[in-house]
């Protein structure tokens, strides 16, 4: 699969990992490339300094043929922009977003958009640990 | 009518106190505590401190029955998850957003933000209109009509230089509506009216046409 991702977080970068050593085309989107730091050396997709809002980016990273769009910046805001430029400007077949608000996470859940929240799913996950 | 204006910077300020003259209800919603203390040591008692994006934010705010959401903050993302979550959520009828990235604007009206305005292109238009070698200029689109107002500002080595209108092949859907003249008067032209290096001419045509309308007013094509 061609795989972009917006965003070299801890989250970005190791996911980008994981997808490279699975044989996966990836190809990363970074504002700062002080954030690439996350890539282990090893990888072997591209890493791209830019705005990923930016068409023409997007276009540079290869998403008009891309089978997978994930943002994973810091922004919810920016990631949900991100996300629907990929499926509705350049119909990326599979979009997903990290978003943090549970609530913006829902709507845009129900807008078409792939959704992981990070806040409810951790706090989730701490309250059953306790529970144990 | 109820008015939210989420961003409380220069735009977010004075489109305020604009709605404001006009007796219309207005809310602004800025996170930044130094604006909000401006905003409402000037305009009163009428902005909330928050996260405009936020739906919790928009519902303290009676967002489900506002008329309008304006969102003028400084980041296009920002402005576009407003106006989605004012929609989707709170069945806003209408929104309005300000986009800095010009090429946003396909995505917001995909999107169905009920109008954008880009002021980078304003700027970029008025600023134009100022530029010597930059005759021909878009002064506004109206929307839905497909057409657009462009001023032409008629050089010294123009074929129609000492022309009347009547003798300028305009191209098809094309109208002069106004001329000024050098001297600072302006007339609505008939097609006696004369035409001279330096006079700019305001008209209306179609956006396919405006290199024809350049060409039939200036004489060169780019």
């Amino acid at each position: 699969m061609n795989v972009i991702i917006m965003g070299c977080s801890r989250v970005g970068g190791r996911l980008a990992r994981l997808l490279d050593e699975e044989g996966h085309k990836v190809s990363v989107i970074d504002i700062d490339p002080f954030s690439f730091r996350w890539l282990p050396p090893t990888f072997k997709g591209s890493a791209l300094m830019g705005n990923g809002l930016d068409e023409e980016t997007l276009i540079k990273a290869g998403i008009e043929n891309a089978d997978v769009f994930i943002s994973t910046t810091q922004g919810d805001n920016r990631n949900v922009m991100a996300a629907q430029i990929a499926k509705h400007i350049f119909n990326v077949p599979r979009v997903a977003s990290r978003i943090y608000d549970p609530i913006r996470e829902e709507m845009y859940n129900k807008l078409g958009i792939e959704t992981i929240s990070p806040t409810k799913m951790g706090a989730d996950m701490l309250k059953s640990l306790i529970e144990e | 009518m109820y008015v939210i204006v989420v961003g409380g910077g220069e735009a977010g300020y004075y489109i305020a106190r604009a709605l404001l003259n006009s007796d219309h209800e207005v809310l602004v919603i800025e996170s930044d505590e130094r604006r909000c203390a401006i905003i409402g040591d000037n305009l009163g008692n009428i902005v909330v401190r928050g996260d405009g994006c936020e739906a919790a934010t928009l519902e303290d705010v009676g967002t489900s029955r506002a008329d309008i959401l304006i969102a003028v903050t400084g980041d296009d993302e920002d402005n576009l998850v407003s106006c989605q979550v004012a929609k989707h959520k709170f069945n806003v009828p209408r929104t309005i957003a300000r986009i800095k990235n010009p090429r946003h604007e396909r995505l917001f009206k995909k999107l169905g933000v009920d109008v954008t305005v880009s002021s980078t292109n304003l700027v970029l238009a008025n600023i134009k209109q100022e530029l010597p070698d930059n005759p021909v200029c878009s002064l506004l689109a109206i929307k839905g009509g497909n057409l657009e107002v462009v001023s032409v500002k008629i050089p010294s080595d123009s074929v129609i230089d000492g022309k009347q209108l009547s003798e300028v092949d305009l191209p098809d859907e094309s109208t002069v509506c106004l001329v000024v003249h050098k001297d600072g008067s302006s007339e609505i032209p008939k097609t006696t009216t004369e035409l001279a290096a330096g006079d700019e001419i305001i008209a209306i045509t179609i956006p396919e046409n405006e290199t024809a309308l350049k060409k039939a007013l200036i004489g060169i094509t780019d």
